[in-house]
This record gives C-alpha cells, sequence and structure tokens, in this order.
C-alpha cells in the first residue's frame, strides 16, 4: 500500500535519474493478449508528456535507489555528494508502474539504480522487478533497464527475457577521460555488457531460425549516452564512436547529453554557466545524418573539421564544402542526391521521386511539397530557365560558399553567434 | 453593355454547384452522379451552405448507399490501402472547405490513365492537400493517444475526456481496447458530446441527452468527486510530483514544451491541472 512518504521518495527517484536522456518506448511492435494489460505501438513509441524543459516523458523513469558506492565525477548520486538518499521497495515501484499505466500516463518503466554492495546484486534486483511486472502483473507494456556497469553475463542473459531494451552508458567517449572521473569505471565494464547484450539478441535470432517457441529477448536492442562537454573529447571522437556503435547489429540509439555542472566543487570538471545545447543539438543532427541520410561519418567530420560547426546544421555545412556536388537536378539526380540538398528532408525527398513519375517538378511543387526553399534554391535545379521572381538563378557556385553561407543565417541565428562570441568572451575575461 | 462586362458573359461557363449531406456515403454518391451525368461540379457544398452568386444550376445529392459503395468497390482497383484511408481519414477531419478536393481526389483516382496510383502525385494540388489533411488528423489521433489520461472510479470504471479539432475518436478506440482489454473504460470527446464505452468485451457509442447530469466536469474532464475512487487522487498527486521532478531546470525549455504538447490540450491532462 502506497503512503504519502511513496511521493517523497518518488520525488527524490525521478530527481536522480533525470539525467539520463533516453525515455524512448520505440523499436518494438506487440499488441495486447487477453490477460495481460499492455502492447508497445512501435515506430517512434509515444511520448504522454512534456516536461517543463520539453523533454518527452514515454518511460517512468526512475532510480530504485540513489545510494551509490561509486564517485563519478560527473553524477549527481555520487557517494560524496550530500543529497537526499532514498529506495523504493519492489511492491512500491511495481504498483506505481501498474497504476500509472493503467492511467495511460505512461508506456512503461526505464529503471536503473545506484550501485548497492555489488555490480549484481544491484543487477539482480532490478532484473526482479522486471520478471515481477511480467509474471505477476502480466504486464505487457514497454520495460526498458539499465545494465549496471560489470554486471555478469547471467544476469544480463535474464534481465534480457524481461526487458524491451537494455542500455549500458559509455558516458565518456575515451577510456583515459572515463577512468579520471570515473575511477571505478573502465570501458571493459561498459563495452563487455553491451557485448552480452548483443550475443543474446543473436542467439536469440538464430534459435527461432530452428525452434518453434522461443522467449523474446530485448527486442527493442540497446541504446547508449554520451556526456558531452564534460571532457576534452571532440565531436570527431564522439561520432566515430557513435557510427562504429552503429556499425553493430542490435544499437539502435545514442543519446547524447550536454553536461550540467552538477558537482560544481570538483576541479576536474569544467564550470559550464550553461549546459551546452547547441552543440548537443549538432550532434543530434549529426546522428540523424549517419542513421537517416546515408551520410559516412567521415564526411561529417575529419582531421579539419574536428568539431561541429556550431552556427549552421552539420548538413548544410557538407553542402558549403562540397559545391561540386551541386546543382542537384531535382527531375533527373537519384534520391540519394536529393536528399543531400539542405531544406529537402525524407519526407519531401521521397514525395520529389514519387511525383515526378507524372509530370515535371517546378520550385512551385517543391514549395507546397514544405521543402524550405529559403535554403534549397542555391542547390537545385528543376529546368526552369529563370526563377519568375528573382531573375536568373543563382546558386552556390555562382555566389560561392563563404558569401553563400551568410545568406543562409537568420537574424535569430545571427543573434545567437553573437551572444555566443559575447559569452566566451566572458569566460576569457 | 460595357466592353468588360461583354467579355465576362461570353467567358462565362455554366456554374455547378453540388450540395450534399456532409456525409462520405454522400460524397461518394456525389461522385457516382458526377460520372452518371459526365459533368464536373464547380464546387462540392453542404445540403444548408449559401449558394454562390453566380451559380446557375443546383444538384442536391441524395445519399444512396448502393451508389457509394460501387463507387468504393471502383476505388478499391485504383488505390492503395494508404490511398484508401487519405479519402475516410481526412473526412474525419470535418474542414468543409476540404470536401471539394478529396471529392476532386477521388474523381481523379477514376480517370487516371497511369498505372502508377494517383496518390502518389503530391504536384496534384488536390492530392497533396488531402495527403497533408489526413496526416494532420492521424497526427492529432497520435496525440489523442498520447495525452488522454484516465481517472478511475469507485466500481472500477476508467475515465477519458478529450477535445480533439477533429472527430478522431473513431481512430483511436482500438487501440485502447488493445492495450486496456481487462479494464472497462468509457473516452469521451467533450467537443462532439459522444464517447465509446468499453465493458472489456466490447466498444459500444454512446452519447448523453441533453440535461442528463454527467459524472464529470465536461470543461476540465474532472470526474465528480464522490465516484472517484478512493486512490487516485493519490495517485495523480503521484504523477504530478513525477512531473515537476523529472525536469532539468537548467534547460526549461517551454516553447518546445508547447510545440510538442500544444496547449489547447492542457486542461484535461492531469499534470496540468491544479
Ligand atoms: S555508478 Fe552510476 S549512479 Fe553511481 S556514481 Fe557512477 S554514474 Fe552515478
Amino acid at each position: 500500500m502506497l503512503t504519502e512518504s511513496t511521493i517523497e521518495k518518488l520525488r527524490i527517484l525521478a530527481e536522480s535519474a533525470k539525467y539520463d536522456v533516453s525515455c524512448s518506448s520505440s523499436g518494438t511492435v506487440r499488441s495486447g493478449k487477453k490477460g495481460m494489460v499492455g502492447n508497445t505501438v512501435g515506430g517512434v513509441g509515444i511520448c504522454h508528456s512534456f516536461a517543463d524543459d520539453g523533454r518527452c516523458i514515454s518511460l517512468l523513469k526512475v532510480m530504485l535507489t540513489n545510494y551509490c558506492m561509486y564517485d563519478c565525477a560527473y553524477c549527481i548520486n555520487r557517494r560524496s555528494n550530500d543529497i537526499k538518499r532514498a529506495t523504493l521497495s519492489v511492491s512500491e515501484l511495481e504498483e506505481i508502474v501498474m497504476e500509472f499505466y493503467r492511467r495511460n500516463y505512461i508506456e512503461g518503466l526505464f529503471l536503473s539504480s545506484g550501485v548497492v554492495r555489488n555490480p549484481d546484486y544491484t543487477m539482480e534486483r532490478l532484473v526482479r522487478i522486471a520478471q515481477d511486472l511480467r509474471t505477476i502483473h502480466r504486464f505487457n507494456g514497454y520495460i526498458h533497464l539499465k545494465s549496471i556497469p560489470g554486471a555478469s553475463r547471467e544476469l544480463i542473459k535474464r534481465a534480457g527475457l524481461y526487458a524491451d531494451r537494455m542500455s549500458v552508458n559509455i558516458e565518456i567517449p575515451k577510456e583515459e577521460s572515463l577512468k579520471l572521473l570515473a575511477p571505478e569505471k573502465d570501458h571493459k565494464s561498459v563495452f563487455e555488457p553491451m557485448g552480452f547484450i548483443r550475443e543474446g539478441v543473436l542467439e536469440n535470432k538464430e534459435d527461432k531460425k530452428h525452434l518453434k517457441h522461443v522467449p523474446r529477448f530485448v527486442p527493442a536492442g540497446q541504446s547508449t549516452q554520451m556526456i558531452v562537454g564534460a571532457t576534452p573529447e571532440t565531436d570527431k571522437d564522439i561520432l566515430l564512436l557513435s557510427s562504429a556503435l552503429y556499425n553493430q547489429p542490435t544499437m539502435r540509439r545514442v543519446y547524447y547529453s550536454g553536461y550540467i555542472s552538477v558537482n560544481t566543487y570538483d576541479s576536474r570538471l569544467p564550470v559550464l554557466k550553461q549546459p551546452p545545447l547547441v552543440r548537443e543539438n549538432r550532434l543530434y543532427q549529426a546522428d540523424w545524418l549517419l542513421r537517416f541520410y546515408h551520410f559516412n561519418v567521415n564526411e561529417i567530420v575529419d582531421e579539419i573539421h574536428t568539431n561541429l560547426d556550431l552556427d549552421v546544421d552539420p548538413k548544410l555545412a557538407w553542402a558549403l564544402r562540397h559545391p561540386e556536388q551541386f546543382p542537384v537536378d531535382i527531375n533527373k539526380d537519384d534520391y540519394e542526391r536529393i536528399l543531400r540538398v539542405p531544406g529537402i528532408g525524407v519526407k519531401s525527398a521521397l514525395q520529389i521521386v514519387n511525383s515526378r513519375r507524372f509530370n515535371r517538378i517546378t520550385s512551385y511543387h517543391l514549395k507546397k511539397m514544405g521543402v524550405v526553399m529559403k535554403k534549397a534554391k542555391y542547390f537545385i535545379t528543376c529546368g526552369e530557365l529563370t526563377n519568375m521572381f528573382s531573375g536568373p538563378t543563382i546558386g552556390i557556385n555562382e555566389i560561392h560558399p563563404e558569401r553563400l553561407r551568410p545568406l543562409l543565417l537568420s537574424d535569430k541565428q545571427k543573434k545567437e553567434i553573437n551572444d555566443r562570441k559575447q559569452l566566451s568572451f566572458d569566460f576569457d575575461a | 453593355m460595357t466592353g468588360s462586362s461583354y467579355l465576362l458573359i461570353l467567358m462565362h461557363k455554366p456554374m455547378l454547384v453540388y450540395t450534399f449531406d456532409n456525409t462520405l456515403d454522400g460524397l461518394l454518391s456525389a461522385v457516382f452522379d458526377s460520372f452518371y451525368y459526365h459533368e464536373m461540379p464547380n464546387d462540392l457544398l453542404t445540403a444548408g451552405d449559401a449558394i454562390p452568386l453566380f451559380c446557375d444550376r443546383i444538384h442536391e445529392i441524395h445519399t444512396d448507399e448502393n451508389k457509394s459503395k460501387r463507387v468504393w468497390k471502383g476505388l478499391e482497383n485504383k488505390l492503395s490501402y494508404i490511398g484508401l484511408s487519405i479519402i475516410t481519414i481526412s473526412f474525419l477531419s470535418e474542414e468543409r472547405d476540404k470536401n471539394y478536393a478529396l471529392f476532386s481526389y477521388i474523381c481523379k483516382a477514376f480517370k487516371n490513365p497511369n498505372k502508377i496510383s494517383i496518390e502518389k502525385n503530391f504536384s496534384d494540388p488536390d492530392v497533396l492537400l488531402c495527403t497533408q489533411t489526413y496526416r494532420r488528423v492521424c497526427y492529432e489521433a497520435k496525440r489523442m493517444k498520447q495525452f488522454l489520461r484516465f481517472q478511475q472510479a469507485k466500481d472500477g470504471t476508467y475515465l477519458g475526456v478529450i477535445h480533439p479539432d477533429h472527430n478522431v475518436l473513431p481512430l483511436i478506440i482500438d487501440h485502447f481496447k488493445d492495450r486496456f482489454n481487462d479494464q472497462s473504460f468509457l473516452i469521451f470527446d467533450a467537443k462532439r458530446k459522444y464517447g465509446y464505452y468499453y465493458d472489456k468485451e466490447e466498444a459500444s457509442r454512446i452519447t448523453f441527452s441533453e440535461g442528463e447530469t454527467l459524472s464529470f466536469d465536461n470543461e476540465t474532464g474532472k470526474m465528480n468527486s464522490d465516484i472517484l475512487s478512493d486512490n487516485d487522487k493519490l495517485f495523480q498527486d503521484l504523477w504530478k510530483t513525477y512531473f515537476k521532478a523529472i525536469c532539468i531546470k537548467e534547460r526549461l525549455n517551454p516553447k518546445k514544451q508547447a510545440g510538442d504538447m500544444p496547449r489547447r490540450y492542457w486542461k484535461y491532462m492531469t499534470e496540468k491541472q491544479n
């Protein structure tokens, strides 16, 4: 039975869990079953609410306990912090999940925990809850379990039977930085459990080929997260790692979390006035290019461009570096090339290649389809000799990239760039 | 007669207007008549709408299920599943000014000589408009799956009240039946004043007659406190607490919040109620 004290515990444990970015309920379709509660819808999942910070609330994201024996410098829950600590009982947590779910507040549970006693002891408790939810409460909704770094193969394989998704957070891309900030962790403690999950999924796939009734195993794959701006890693370091991760089967999402100075007293960490939100956003855009726009990571970052351009999005940045790739002929060039035009997204690219089988596509059509012509017009031709209103078409090669660039910034962006300069100036002073 | 009005008369083609009863069967019957009489109306209006000034002839459509069925059968050979859904779903937008575009879309589907279905030609203004309307309706249906909140009554029944711009309730009811197959619930559209009651077996459409006292406040969706289950308040408080606690205050972004969760839906959402 829940009481008023549960409210306080939930508050503490949600605040401790909130720095984990992932909240997604994506990646698996499972319809309802008689005698069970819930289904999962696949696609991008369902966000049930949006918090005041604009982030999606899909799952009940909570820690079982925020007591932790480790002392990771970037984490609010590190043992040397003097914060309120709490632990939810197994039955309390299970009741909250079920009652929230039945009221359509959530898609399911995203459970993590501070490390108590040892990794396996902690992991075991997380697995217990997932198992109870499935077998006792007949819960058929979404479960995301965070694997405790250093947890054993055996426990991860058990967890995988009940979870839809699992995650192990890398947090810091380079091992030397990680060891500096989280002395109890190393890359092995992260990549090994990732490997166990992958193994489990692949074995499960194999089994399905030969056997009839195979229990499901982490059907929505795994995800991970990297903190941005707490350590000197460049965007190149980060994106190379992301790209390598995406090349492994089962890795579905890499999240980026702009570092928030939670432990300002620790001199190993930078003191940031604000989390690096623009940089974080650019990393997500680059990640998007890797996953949906068929970009290779080397096209986005390289020896010279080790960090993403903060002023323009990575797709536009690439286009400005590659005038020789343009103009793209909307009526002739293939889908892949159309997808690379700044201002054209996946949806409009598909509409273009579909519609041009009926008739020639003009800039009028493009506008109607939702193409951002303000950007796209410098990179395309539609076979129109002149643009009705603005005279002969002038593209990136006539204007030259360096003069085109300022034309593509909105006044708001220009102001932001100025503010940023101002801000970095403050830092220097 | 002045030169310009003379010209007007020369150019004037007789204007034909169809009127129908604003049902999908009526719209399909209109398509039937249009092909039967080999004529293309200049507009499709709902019976009772103001008739344009220069209208020469009005044809009032009699909704006929035989006609609409024949048209639909024909369409099944011309459009894919999505192409057909564009018709049924964009109609739920209840935006009357879209009716003519939908009518033209259907006519074009029949006249299309191309092997490729017309629904893929987004350079056609009617196809594009209907597709965009369809997307908007689907999007709102998704939003209702996101934002609907249930409260539990003492007898165990759950109540969720919504107020969507479009008539999306028929599109979401299956989702909730599938998800909550072991709980009885009522989902009520406060704007259109009808709902579906699910009794763990089937969902049936219900309406309340004028003057009947409702067990909830139509303006906020809140269940009357005398029938609210004893612990529902506790779970509402837990949820509100969670909603506040999960926000990172260094990242406040009310603009994104309102973009993803428009304010007009807030009054029915537990976490946004006082
Ligand atoms: S192990 Fe996890 S909870 Fe504990 S201090 Fe490190 S990051 Fe925080």
